[in-house]
Protein backbone atom coordinates (compact mmCIF):
# COMPACT_ATOMS: atom_id res chain seq x y z
CA UNK A 1 0.00 0.00 0.00
CA UNK A 2 2.77 2.31 1.23
CA UNK A 3 4.48 1.98 -2.10
CA UNK A 4 1.50 2.57 -4.14
CA UNK A 5 0.70 5.74 -2.57
CA UNK A 6 3.47 7.17 -3.36
CA UNK A 7 3.58 7.86 -6.93
CA UNK A 8 -0.23 8.93 -6.44
CA UNK A 9 0.63 11.78 -4.24
CA UNK A 10 3.33 12.58 -6.50
CA UNK A 11 1.62 12.83 -9.68
CA UNK A 12 -1.40 15.43 -7.37
CA UNK A 13 1.09 17.42 -6.62
CA UNK A 14 2.55 17.83 -10.66
CA UNK A 15 -0.81 18.17 -12.26
CA UNK A 16 -1.95 20.98 -8.97
CA UNK A 17 1.39 23.07 -9.69
CA UNK A 18 -0.14 24.61 -12.66
CA UNK A 19 -3.63 24.94 -11.92
CA UNK A 20 -2.68 26.84 -8.20
CA UNK A 21 -0.91 29.36 -10.35
CA UNK A 22 -4.57 30.12 -12.48
CA UNK A 23 -6.80 29.51 -9.82
CA UNK A 24 -5.91 33.57 -9.29
CA UNK A 25 -7.71 34.14 -12.37
CA UNK A 26 -10.87 31.87 -10.98
CA UNK A 27 -12.91 33.47 -8.08
CA UNK A 28 -16.03 31.42 -8.52
CA UNK A 29 -15.24 27.86 -10.81
CA UNK A 30 -18.23 25.56 -11.07
CA UNK A 31 -17.67 21.68 -12.10
CA UNK A 32 -20.55 19.12 -12.90
CA UNK A 33 -23.02 20.60 -10.70
CA UNK A 34 -26.08 18.57 -11.19
CA UNK A 35 -29.03 19.39 -9.13
CA UNK A 36 -32.92 17.35 -8.00
CA UNK A 37 -35.81 18.39 -6.51
CA UNK A 38 -37.32 15.24 -5.53
CA UNK A 39 -36.55 13.25 -8.55
CA UNK A 40 -36.86 15.61 -10.86
CA UNK A 41 -33.63 17.21 -12.24
CA UNK A 42 -33.03 20.84 -12.35
CA UNK A 43 -29.83 20.97 -13.17
CA UNK A 44 -27.74 18.74 -14.99
CA UNK A 45 -23.78 18.58 -15.20
CA UNK A 46 -23.22 22.82 -15.37
CA UNK A 47 -19.64 23.78 -15.51
CA UNK A 48 -18.78 27.39 -15.26
CA UNK A 49 -16.35 29.98 -14.40
CA UNK A 50 -17.04 33.52 -13.58
CA UNK A 51 -14.62 36.21 -15.56
CA UNK A 52 -12.72 37.37 -13.35
CA UNK A 53 -13.41 41.34 -12.23
CA UNK A 54 -16.32 41.52 -14.75
CA UNK A 55 -20.09 42.11 -13.90
CA UNK A 56 -22.04 38.60 -15.34
CA UNK A 57 -25.92 38.17 -15.96
CA UNK A 58 -27.28 34.79 -15.47
CA UNK A 59 -30.05 34.38 -17.81
CA UNK A 60 -32.68 31.67 -19.10
CA UNK A 61 -36.32 31.33 -19.23
CA UNK A 62 -38.29 30.27 -15.53
CA UNK A 63 -37.64 27.40 -13.96
CA UNK A 64 -34.40 26.84 -15.65
CA UNK A 65 -32.14 26.54 -12.69
CA UNK A 66 -31.20 30.43 -12.02
CA UNK A 67 -31.38 30.79 -8.36
CA UNK A 68 -31.14 27.25 -8.05
CA UNK A 69 -27.26 27.63 -9.64
CA UNK A 70 -25.98 29.86 -7.54
CA UNK A 71 -27.51 28.54 -4.28
CA UNK A 72 -26.05 24.98 -5.38
CA UNK A 73 -22.80 25.93 -6.45
CA UNK A 74 -22.38 27.85 -2.66
CA UNK A 75 -23.72 24.44 -1.25
CA UNK A 76 -26.30 26.14 0.77
CA UNK A 77 -29.05 23.73 -1.13
CA UNK A 78 -28.47 19.75 -1.25
CA UNK A 79 -26.54 18.75 -4.83
CA UNK A 80 -26.16 15.57 -6.10
CA UNK A 81 -22.81 16.11 -7.46
CA UNK A 82 -20.57 18.95 -8.71
CA UNK A 83 -17.62 21.22 -6.67
CA UNK A 84 -17.13 24.82 -6.60
CA UNK A 85 -13.76 26.46 -6.02
CA UNK A 86 -13.10 29.53 -5.40
CA UNK A 87 -9.48 30.91 -6.46
CA UNK A 88 -8.55 27.53 -6.55
CA UNK A 89 -9.94 26.51 -2.66
CA UNK A 90 -12.96 24.26 -1.89
CA UNK A 91 -16.41 26.64 -1.36
CA UNK A 92 -16.56 25.62 2.07
CA UNK A 93 -13.10 27.19 3.62
CA UNK A 94 -13.56 30.12 1.31
CA UNK A 95 -17.53 31.59 1.89
CA UNK A 96 -15.78 34.65 3.80
CA UNK A 97 -14.97 36.04 0.14
CA UNK A 98 -18.03 35.59 -1.16
CA UNK A 99 -21.16 37.81 -0.34
CA UNK A 100 -25.05 36.38 -1.66
CA UNK A 101 -27.53 38.52 -1.99
CA UNK A 102 -30.94 36.25 -1.95
CA UNK A 103 -33.90 36.89 -3.22
CA UNK A 104 -36.07 39.23 -1.02
CA UNK A 105 -38.82 36.57 -0.04
CA UNK A 106 -35.99 34.58 1.64
CA UNK A 107 -35.96 36.17 4.62
CA UNK A 108 -38.99 37.76 6.97
CA UNK A 109 -38.96 41.63 6.99
CA UNK A 110 -41.46 41.73 10.63
CA UNK A 111 -38.29 40.44 12.25
CA UNK A 112 -37.54 43.42 15.24
CA UNK A 113 -34.37 45.01 13.31
CA UNK A 114 -33.87 48.19 11.73
CA UNK A 115 -32.08 48.74 7.95
CA UNK A 116 -28.53 49.29 10.08
CA UNK A 117 -29.00 46.62 11.85
CA UNK A 118 -29.36 44.25 8.61
CA UNK A 119 -26.61 46.01 7.15
CA UNK A 120 -24.48 45.11 10.53
CA UNK A 121 -25.06 41.85 10.12
CA UNK A 122 -23.12 41.65 6.86
CA UNK A 123 -19.75 43.25 9.16
CA UNK A 124 -20.65 39.98 12.15
CA UNK A 125 -18.21 37.71 9.94
CA UNK A 126 -15.55 40.49 10.85
CA UNK A 127 -16.48 41.24 13.99
CA UNK A 128 -16.28 37.49 15.38
CA UNK A 129 -18.22 35.64 17.71
CA UNK A 130 -19.39 36.64 21.51
CA UNK A 131 -17.96 40.95 20.21
CA UNK A 132 -20.95 43.45 19.98
CA UNK A 133 -20.58 45.84 17.03
CA UNK A 134 -18.30 48.76 18.22
CA UNK A 135 -18.94 52.45 17.02
CA UNK A 136 -16.43 52.04 14.08
CA UNK A 137 -18.71 49.11 12.77
CA UNK A 138 -21.81 51.47 12.99
CA UNK A 139 -19.94 53.93 10.96
CA UNK A 140 -18.90 51.36 8.03
CA UNK A 141 -22.64 50.02 7.89
CA UNK A 142 -24.12 53.77 7.73
CA UNK A 143 -21.60 54.41 4.60
CA UNK A 144 -22.52 51.02 2.92
CA UNK A 145 -26.19 52.39 3.37
CA UNK A 146 -25.16 55.66 2.05
CA UNK A 147 -23.87 54.23 -1.19
CA UNK A 148 -27.21 52.70 -2.01
CA UNK A 149 -28.91 56.32 -1.02
CA UNK A 150 -30.67 54.66 2.55
CA UNK A 151 -29.07 56.69 5.08
CA UNK A 152 -32.14 58.66 6.07
CA UNK A 153 -33.50 55.21 6.83
CA UNK A 154 -30.84 53.59 8.69
CA UNK A 155 -33.08 54.02 11.94
CA UNK A 156 -36.58 52.15 10.66
CA UNK A 157 -37.92 48.88 10.80
CA UNK A 158 -37.28 47.21 7.57
CA UNK A 159 -40.56 46.04 7.50
CA UNK A 160 -41.95 49.58 6.98
CA UNK A 161 -39.35 50.27 4.03
CA UNK A 162 -40.43 49.54 0.11
CA UNK A 163 -39.46 46.35 -1.59
CA UNK A 164 -36.89 48.44 -3.50
CA UNK A 165 -35.71 49.98 -0.59
CA UNK A 166 -35.59 46.14 1.19
CA UNK A 167 -33.74 45.16 -1.92
CA UNK A 168 -31.26 49.03 -1.19
CA UNK A 169 -30.34 47.54 2.29
CA UNK A 170 -29.85 43.72 1.34
CA UNK A 171 -27.02 45.48 -1.55
CA UNK A 172 -25.82 47.29 1.73
CA UNK A 173 -25.11 44.68 3.58
CA UNK A 174 -23.41 42.62 0.79
CA UNK A 175 -21.10 45.82 0.12
CA UNK A 176 -20.60 45.69 4.23
CA UNK A 177 -19.03 42.51 3.49
CA UNK A 178 -16.29 43.42 1.55
CA UNK A 179 -15.95 40.35 -0.45
CA UNK A 180 -14.13 39.54 -3.92
CA UNK A 181 -16.99 37.91 -5.46
CA UNK A 182 -20.58 38.87 -5.42
CA UNK A 183 -23.51 36.44 -6.23
CA UNK A 184 -27.37 37.91 -6.36
CA UNK A 185 -30.36 36.68 -7.08
CA UNK A 186 -32.80 38.72 -8.68
CA UNK A 187 -31.76 42.29 -7.26
CA UNK A 188 -34.19 44.31 -10.06
CA UNK A 189 -37.27 41.86 -9.36
CA UNK A 190 -40.21 44.41 -8.70
CA UNK A 191 -38.02 47.28 -8.03
CA UNK A 192 -38.64 51.09 -8.32
CA UNK A 193 -36.94 52.88 -11.16
CA UNK A 194 -34.91 54.70 -8.60
CA UNK A 195 -33.36 51.64 -7.21
CA UNK A 196 -32.93 49.95 -10.16
CA UNK A 197 -30.78 52.59 -10.96
CA UNK A 198 -28.57 52.86 -7.53
CA UNK A 199 -28.38 49.02 -7.85
CA UNK A 200 -26.87 49.27 -11.11
CA UNK A 201 -24.09 52.29 -10.15
CA UNK A 202 -23.39 50.14 -7.48
CA UNK A 203 -22.22 46.92 -9.71
CA UNK A 204 -20.50 49.03 -11.92
CA UNK A 205 -18.83 50.77 -8.91
CA UNK A 206 -17.74 47.37 -7.34
CA UNK A 207 -16.83 45.78 -11.04
CA UNK A 208 -14.75 48.98 -11.01
CA UNK A 209 -12.85 48.10 -7.57
CA UNK A 210 -11.87 44.50 -9.27
CA UNK A 211 -14.79 42.52 -7.58
CA UNK A 212 -16.53 39.78 -9.55
CA UNK A 213 -20.38 40.02 -9.95
CA UNK A 214 -22.76 37.52 -11.08
CA UNK A 215 -26.29 38.17 -11.15
CA UNK A 216 -29.37 35.99 -11.87
CA UNK A 217 -30.96 38.60 -14.36
CA UNK A 218 -35.07 38.34 -15.91
CA UNK A 219 -35.09 41.29 -18.08
CA UNK A 220 -33.18 40.61 -21.66
CA UNK A 221 -34.01 44.34 -22.63
CA UNK A 222 -31.05 45.44 -20.28
CA UNK A 223 -28.82 42.93 -20.67
CA UNK A 224 -26.56 45.18 -23.25
CA UNK A 225 -27.01 48.19 -21.14
CA UNK A 226 -26.04 46.61 -18.16
CA UNK A 227 -24.08 43.71 -18.11
CA UNK A 228 -20.17 42.75 -19.80
CA UNK A 229 -20.80 38.90 -20.08
CA UNK A 230 -23.74 36.89 -19.89
CA UNK A 231 -23.86 33.17 -18.44
CA UNK A 232 -27.20 31.50 -20.32
CA UNK A 233 -28.46 28.52 -18.65
CA UNK A 234 -31.76 26.05 -19.53
CA UNK A 235 -31.30 23.20 -17.09
CA UNK A 236 -28.32 22.74 -18.72
CA UNK A 237 -24.92 25.10 -19.93
CA UNK A 238 -26.17 27.13 -22.72
CA UNK A 239 -23.17 29.51 -23.62
CA UNK A 240 -21.25 32.03 -21.49
CA UNK A 241 -18.98 34.86 -22.71
CA UNK A 242 -18.74 38.83 -23.79
CA UNK A 243 -22.44 39.82 -24.55
CA UNK A 244 -20.89 40.71 -28.22
CA UNK A 245 -20.53 37.10 -29.30
CA UNK A 246 -22.68 35.46 -26.62
CA UNK A 247 -25.98 37.45 -26.55
CA UNK A 248 -27.30 36.11 -30.19
CA UNK A 249 -30.37 35.02 -31.43
CA UNK A 250 -28.52 31.66 -32.11
CA UNK A 251 -28.28 31.19 -28.25
CA UNK A 252 -31.29 32.90 -27.53
CA UNK A 253 -33.34 30.56 -29.07
CA UNK A 254 -31.45 27.54 -27.84
CA UNK A 255 -32.20 28.27 -24.19
CA UNK A 256 -35.42 29.82 -24.90
CA UNK A 257 -36.82 27.79 -27.36
CA UNK A 258 -40.05 28.63 -28.83
CA UNK A 259 -40.44 31.04 -25.62
CA UNK A 260 -39.51 33.74 -27.55
CA UNK A 261 -40.97 35.09 -31.02
CA UNK A 262 -38.34 35.20 -33.33
CA UNK A 263 -38.87 39.23 -33.65
CA UNK A 264 -38.11 39.80 -30.17
CA UNK A 265 -35.04 37.71 -30.72
CA UNK A 266 -33.95 40.13 -33.72
CA UNK A 267 -34.58 42.91 -31.88
CA UNK A 268 -32.09 41.89 -29.01
CA UNK A 269 -29.95 41.04 -30.91
CA UNK A 270 -29.37 43.76 -32.91
CA UNK A 271 -29.87 46.61 -29.86
CA UNK A 272 -25.96 46.26 -29.70
CA UNK A 273 -25.41 48.87 -32.74
CA UNK A 274 -27.24 51.84 -30.93
CA UNK B 1 -45.41 39.64 57.33
CA UNK B 2 -43.82 36.68 58.30
CA UNK B 3 -46.39 34.65 57.03
CA UNK B 4 -45.96 36.57 53.42
CA UNK B 5 -42.02 35.97 53.56
CA UNK B 6 -42.65 32.43 54.86
CA UNK B 7 -44.94 31.58 52.15
CA UNK B 8 -45.86 33.66 49.38
CA UNK B 9 -42.64 35.25 49.11
CA UNK B 10 -41.28 31.92 47.86
CA UNK B 11 -43.85 31.12 45.56
CA UNK B 12 -44.18 34.61 44.04
CA UNK B 13 -39.96 34.34 43.93
CA UNK B 14 -40.63 31.13 42.20
CA UNK B 15 -43.01 31.62 39.87
CA UNK B 16 -41.33 35.16 38.18
CA UNK B 17 -37.83 33.47 38.09
CA UNK B 18 -39.34 30.52 36.30
CA UNK B 19 -41.62 32.72 33.28
CA UNK B 20 -38.05 35.19 33.10
CA UNK B 21 -36.12 31.94 32.33
CA UNK B 22 -38.87 30.85 29.75
CA UNK B 23 -39.82 34.37 28.78
CA UNK B 24 -36.43 35.59 27.52
CA UNK B 25 -35.80 32.77 25.62
CA UNK B 26 -38.60 32.73 23.98
CA UNK B 27 -38.13 35.71 22.38
CA UNK B 28 -36.06 33.66 20.17
CA UNK B 29 -38.35 30.91 19.48
CA UNK B 30 -40.99 33.15 18.46
CA UNK B 31 -38.75 34.93 16.42
CA UNK B 32 -37.71 31.68 14.81
CA UNK B 33 -41.08 30.91 13.85
CA UNK B 34 -40.08 27.69 16.73
CA UNK B 35 -42.67 29.33 19.25
CA UNK B 36 -44.07 25.70 19.66
CA UNK B 37 -40.99 23.61 20.15
CA UNK B 38 -40.80 25.07 24.40
CA UNK B 39 -44.23 23.05 24.13
CA UNK B 40 -42.58 19.97 22.37
CA UNK B 41 -39.49 20.40 24.52
CA UNK B 42 -41.37 21.09 27.94
CA UNK B 43 -43.06 17.39 26.89
CA UNK B 44 -40.55 15.50 25.93
CA UNK B 45 -37.77 16.47 29.12
CA UNK B 46 -40.40 14.06 30.94
CA UNK B 47 -38.49 10.82 30.50
CA UNK B 48 -35.08 12.69 31.19
CA UNK B 49 -36.35 14.41 34.07
CA UNK B 50 -37.47 10.63 35.43
CA UNK B 51 -34.05 8.92 34.72
CA UNK B 52 -32.55 12.05 36.14
CA UNK B 53 -34.76 11.96 39.26
CA UNK B 54 -34.29 7.70 39.45
CA UNK B 55 -30.15 8.17 39.50
CA UNK B 56 -29.73 11.10 42.29
CA UNK B 57 -33.53 10.76 44.27
CA UNK B 58 -34.21 14.01 44.78
CA UNK B 59 -36.40 16.77 42.99
CA UNK B 60 -35.15 19.73 41.17
CA UNK B 61 -31.56 18.27 41.02
CA UNK B 62 -28.72 18.91 38.58
CA UNK B 63 -29.11 15.34 37.45
CA UNK B 64 -32.50 15.85 36.50
CA UNK B 65 -31.38 19.24 34.61
CA UNK B 66 -28.86 17.20 32.41
CA UNK B 67 -31.24 14.32 32.04
CA UNK B 68 -33.58 17.21 30.38
CA UNK B 69 -30.93 18.80 28.39
CA UNK B 70 -29.80 15.47 26.63
CA UNK B 71 -33.84 14.06 26.50
CA UNK B 72 -33.83 17.59 24.28
CA UNK B 73 -31.06 17.04 22.16
CA UNK B 74 -32.00 13.80 21.55
CA UNK B 75 -35.43 14.49 20.47
CA UNK B 76 -33.88 17.32 18.30
CA UNK B 77 -31.96 14.99 16.21
CA UNK B 78 -34.99 12.41 16.23
CA UNK B 79 -37.71 15.37 14.98
CA UNK B 80 -34.38 15.80 11.82
CA UNK B 81 -33.90 12.49 11.75
CA UNK B 82 -38.15 11.46 10.94
CA UNK B 83 -38.29 14.69 8.73
CA UNK B 84 -35.51 13.76 6.61
CA UNK B 85 -36.07 9.97 6.12
CA UNK B 86 -40.10 10.32 6.83
CA UNK B 87 -39.99 13.17 4.04
CA UNK B 88 -42.10 14.69 6.09
CA UNK B 89 -42.96 18.51 7.15
CA UNK B 90 -41.76 19.54 10.58
CA UNK B 91 -44.15 20.23 12.73
CA UNK B 92 -45.84 16.33 12.03
CA UNK B 93 -42.45 15.31 13.01
CA UNK B 94 -42.44 17.02 16.11
CA UNK B 95 -45.44 15.92 16.84
CA UNK B 96 -44.70 12.12 16.52
CA UNK B 97 -41.76 13.14 19.04
CA UNK B 98 -43.20 14.94 21.75
CA UNK B 99 -46.40 13.00 22.29
CA UNK B 100 -43.88 9.57 22.27
CA UNK B 101 -41.19 10.99 24.58
CA UNK B 102 -43.92 12.12 27.05
CA UNK B 103 -45.56 8.76 26.80
CA UNK B 104 -42.63 6.93 27.89
CA UNK B 105 -41.75 9.62 30.35
CA UNK B 106 -45.08 8.69 32.04
CA UNK B 107 -44.88 5.11 31.56
CA UNK B 108 -41.33 4.75 33.44
CA UNK B 109 -42.91 7.14 35.60
CA UNK B 110 -45.50 4.91 36.83
CA UNK B 111 -43.47 1.56 36.38
CA UNK B 112 -40.46 3.03 38.51
CA UNK B 113 -42.62 3.40 41.44
CA UNK B 114 -41.47 7.12 41.53
CA UNK B 115 -45.07 7.76 40.83
CA UNK B 116 -46.48 9.51 44.44
CA UNK B 117 -43.73 10.78 46.26
CA UNK B 118 -42.50 13.18 44.64
CA UNK B 119 -42.53 13.35 41.25
CA UNK B 120 -46.12 12.63 40.53
CA UNK B 121 -48.24 12.97 36.88
CA UNK B 122 -50.32 15.92 38.11
CA UNK B 123 -47.37 18.15 39.32
CA UNK B 124 -45.53 17.62 35.96
CA UNK B 125 -48.59 18.66 34.17
CA UNK B 126 -49.67 21.79 36.87
CA UNK B 127 -46.66 22.32 39.00
CA UNK B 128 -46.55 23.08 42.69
CA UNK B 129 -45.88 26.42 43.06
CA UNK B 130 -47.51 26.71 46.41
CA UNK B 131 -45.36 24.21 48.18
CA UNK B 132 -42.61 26.65 48.08
CA UNK B 133 -41.71 27.97 51.80
CA UNK B 134 -39.03 29.60 53.72
CA UNK B 135 -39.44 29.25 57.33
CA UNK B 136 -36.56 30.46 58.24
CA UNK B 137 -37.63 34.19 57.01
CA UNK B 138 -39.38 35.95 60.24
CA UNK B 139 -38.61 39.73 59.28
CA UNK B 140 -37.55 42.13 56.65
CA UNK B 141 -33.95 42.16 57.75
CA UNK B 142 -33.72 38.60 56.39
CA UNK B 143 -33.92 39.52 52.94
CA UNK B 144 -30.60 40.86 53.07
CA UNK B 145 -29.21 38.31 55.67
CA UNK B 146 -26.61 35.90 53.59
CA UNK B 147 -27.32 33.02 56.19
CA UNK B 148 -30.81 33.18 56.13
CA UNK B 149 -31.05 33.16 52.18
CA UNK B 150 -28.76 29.95 52.65
CA UNK B 151 -32.11 28.21 53.28
CA UNK B 152 -34.29 29.25 50.86
CA UNK B 153 -35.48 26.22 48.85
CA UNK B 154 -33.49 24.36 46.62
CA UNK B 155 -36.11 25.35 43.78
CA UNK B 156 -35.71 28.53 43.90
CA UNK B 157 -32.05 29.27 44.35
CA UNK B 158 -31.44 26.53 41.21
CA UNK B 159 -34.03 29.30 39.37
CA UNK B 160 -31.70 31.89 40.04
CA UNK B 161 -28.60 30.04 38.72
CA UNK B 162 -30.83 29.05 35.44
CA UNK B 163 -31.77 32.71 34.82
CA UNK B 164 -28.16 33.67 35.33
CA UNK B 165 -27.17 31.14 32.79
CA UNK B 166 -30.14 32.10 30.41
CA UNK B 167 -28.84 35.71 30.87
CA UNK B 168 -25.05 34.85 30.38
CA UNK B 169 -26.40 32.91 27.08
CA UNK B 170 -28.59 35.41 25.47
CA UNK B 171 -25.41 38.39 26.46
CA UNK B 172 -22.93 36.16 24.89
CA UNK B 173 -24.77 34.68 21.79
CA UNK B 174 -26.78 38.13 20.84
CA UNK B 175 -25.21 39.17 17.81
CA UNK B 176 -25.41 35.25 16.76
CA UNK B 177 -28.94 34.09 17.91
CA UNK B 178 -30.27 37.34 16.26
CA UNK B 179 -28.51 36.88 12.60
CA UNK B 180 -29.25 33.16 12.93
CA UNK B 181 -32.67 33.76 13.63
CA UNK B 182 -33.07 36.23 10.75
CA UNK B 183 -31.16 34.96 8.16
CA UNK B 184 -29.97 31.56 8.36
CA UNK B 185 -28.24 31.01 5.01
CA UNK B 186 -26.23 34.35 5.78
CA UNK B 187 -25.46 33.23 9.41
CA UNK B 188 -24.36 30.04 7.58
CA UNK B 189 -21.71 31.78 5.54
CA UNK B 190 -20.31 33.77 7.52
CA UNK B 191 -18.89 31.27 9.71
CA UNK B 192 -21.82 30.77 12.76
CA UNK B 193 -23.53 27.51 12.23
CA UNK B 194 -27.18 27.86 12.43
CA UNK B 195 -27.64 24.43 13.27
CA UNK B 196 -25.33 24.69 16.44
CA UNK B 197 -26.83 27.53 17.55
CA UNK B 198 -30.32 26.29 16.87
CA UNK B 199 -29.68 23.04 19.45
CA UNK B 200 -27.64 25.30 22.05
CA UNK B 201 -30.46 27.25 22.09
CA UNK B 202 -32.79 24.45 22.64
CA UNK B 203 -30.79 23.14 24.79
CA UNK B 204 -31.25 26.18 26.77
CA UNK B 205 -34.54 25.89 26.32
CA UNK B 206 -34.59 22.71 27.68
CA UNK B 207 -33.08 23.79 30.76
CA UNK B 208 -35.03 26.38 31.10
CA UNK B 209 -38.04 24.40 30.65
CA UNK B 210 -36.93 21.97 33.52
CA UNK B 211 -36.49 24.78 36.39
CA UNK B 212 -39.52 26.21 35.41
CA UNK B 213 -41.24 22.91 35.18
CA UNK B 214 -41.44 22.39 39.10
CA UNK B 215 -42.81 25.52 39.45
CA UNK B 216 -45.70 25.92 36.70
CA UNK B 217 -46.33 22.64 35.39
CA UNK B 218 -45.37 21.44 31.99
CA UNK B 219 -48.26 22.69 30.31
CA UNK B 220 -48.10 26.25 31.45
CA UNK B 221 -44.16 26.51 30.66
CA UNK B 222 -45.61 27.06 26.49
CA UNK B 223 -47.43 30.08 28.45
CA UNK B 224 -44.04 31.33 29.44
CA UNK B 225 -42.38 30.73 26.32
CA UNK B 226 -44.56 32.38 24.14
CA UNK B 227 -46.63 35.28 26.05
CA UNK B 228 -44.23 37.50 26.91
CA UNK B 229 -42.12 37.35 24.09
CA UNK B 230 -45.40 37.79 21.80
CA UNK B 231 -46.34 40.90 23.94
CA UNK B 232 -42.72 42.47 23.98
CA UNK B 233 -42.94 42.43 20.20
CA UNK B 234 -45.86 44.10 19.92
CA UNK B 235 -44.41 47.10 21.56
CA UNK B 236 -41.11 47.53 19.80
CA UNK B 237 -39.24 47.00 16.82
CA UNK B 238 -35.78 46.89 18.74
CA UNK B 239 -34.57 43.47 19.54
CA UNK B 240 -32.46 44.49 22.49
CA UNK B 241 -35.71 46.35 23.69
CA UNK B 242 -38.39 43.81 23.02
CA UNK B 243 -36.02 41.14 25.36
CA UNK B 244 -36.00 43.68 28.37
CA UNK B 245 -39.69 44.43 28.16
CA UNK B 246 -40.79 40.29 27.77
CA UNK B 247 -38.70 40.03 31.16
CA UNK B 248 -40.22 42.80 33.03
CA UNK B 249 -43.83 41.16 31.29
CA UNK B 250 -42.65 37.77 32.74
CA UNK B 251 -41.65 38.91 36.27
CA UNK B 252 -44.75 40.90 37.09
CA UNK B 253 -47.05 37.82 35.30
CA UNK B 254 -44.74 35.91 38.01
CA UNK B 255 -45.77 38.54 40.67
CA UNK B 256 -49.35 39.86 39.93
CA UNK B 257 -50.29 36.16 38.94
CA UNK B 258 -49.69 34.55 42.25
CA UNK B 259 -50.86 37.97 44.03
CA UNK B 260 -54.29 37.44 42.08
CA UNK B 261 -54.70 34.16 42.92
CA UNK B 262 -53.86 33.97 46.13
CA UNK B 263 -55.70 37.19 47.16
CA UNK B 264 -58.34 37.70 44.36
CA UNK B 265 -60.89 35.18 45.54
CA UNK B 266 -60.66 36.56 49.14
CA UNK B 267 -61.40 40.00 47.80
CA UNK B 268 -64.69 38.61 46.42
CA UNK B 269 -65.62 37.12 49.34
CA UNK B 270 -64.49 33.29 48.38
CA UNK B 271 -62.54 31.48 51.16
CA UNK B 272 -60.58 29.39 48.61
CA UNK B 273 -57.83 30.43 46.44
CA UNK B 274 -57.22 29.21 43.38
CA UNK B 275 -54.21 27.99 41.49
CA UNK B 276 -51.48 30.16 41.04
CA UNK B 277 -49.82 28.69 38.44
CA UNK B 278 -52.84 28.31 35.88
CA UNK B 279 -53.50 32.44 37.27
CA UNK B 280 -49.84 33.01 35.93
CA UNK B 281 -50.49 32.07 32.58
CA UNK B 282 -53.96 34.14 32.69
CA UNK B 283 -51.78 37.21 33.45
CA UNK B 284 -49.34 36.62 30.83
CA UNK B 285 -52.29 35.92 28.39
CA UNK B 286 -54.01 39.22 29.56
CA UNK B 287 -50.83 41.24 29.00
CA UNK B 288 -50.87 40.09 25.28
CA UNK B 289 -54.57 40.94 25.11
CA UNK B 290 -54.03 44.39 26.45
CA UNK B 291 -50.78 44.60 24.10
CA UNK B 292 -52.89 43.58 20.98
CA UNK B 293 -55.54 46.26 22.08
CA UNK B 294 -53.72 49.22 22.76
CA UNK B 295 -50.09 48.73 21.78
CA UNK B 296 -48.53 52.35 20.11
CA UNK B 297 -48.19 50.61 16.75
CA UNK B 298 -49.74 47.26 16.57
CA UNK B 299 -52.14 48.10 18.47
CA UNK B 300 -55.70 47.68 17.19
CA UNK B 301 -56.93 50.82 18.44
CA UNK B 302 -54.30 53.03 17.29
CA UNK B 303 -54.39 51.28 13.89
CA UNK B 304 -58.08 52.25 13.47
CA UNK B 305 -57.26 55.87 14.58
CA UNK B 306 -54.29 55.96 12.28
CA UNK B 307 -57.14 54.52 9.18
CA UNK B 308 -59.81 57.60 10.46
CA UNK B 309 -56.68 60.06 10.42
CA UNK B 310 -56.06 58.34 6.52
CA UNK B 311 -59.65 58.50 5.96
CA UNK B 312 -60.42 62.40 7.12
CA UNK B 313 -57.59 63.34 4.65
Amino acid sequence: MQKLKTPDLQLLHDTNAPESINAQDHPFAVQGLTVAYHHKPVLWGVSYSAPKGCLTAIIGPNGAGKSTFLKAALGLIPKLSGETKVFGAPIKKALKNIAYVPQRSAVDWDFPATAIDVVLMGLYGQIGWFRWPSRKHRETALNCLKSVGMQDFANRQIGQLSGGQQQRVFLARALAQDAEMYLMDEPFAGVDAATEKAIVMVLRKLVADGKTVLVVHHDLETVRDYYSHILLLNGQHIADGPVETTFTSENLQKAYGGRLASTQLDGLSQASGA
Amino acid sequence: MDIFLQFDLPSILLGSLAALACGLLGNFLVLRKQALMGDAISHVVLPGIVLGFLFSHETGSWPMMIGAGAAAIFAVLLIELIRRVGNVEPGAAMGVVFTTMFAAGVVVLEQSGTAGVHLDVEHALYGNLESAIWLDAYTLSDLWNLEVLATLPESIKQLFVVNLLVIAFIMLFFKELKISSFDPLLSASLGFSPKWLGLSLIVMVAIAAVAAFSAVGSILVIAMFICPAATARLLTDNLKVQLFISGIASLSAGLFGYLLAAFGPGLLGYEISVSAAGMIAVVAGLQQVLAMLFAPQYGVVMRRRRQKVHANI
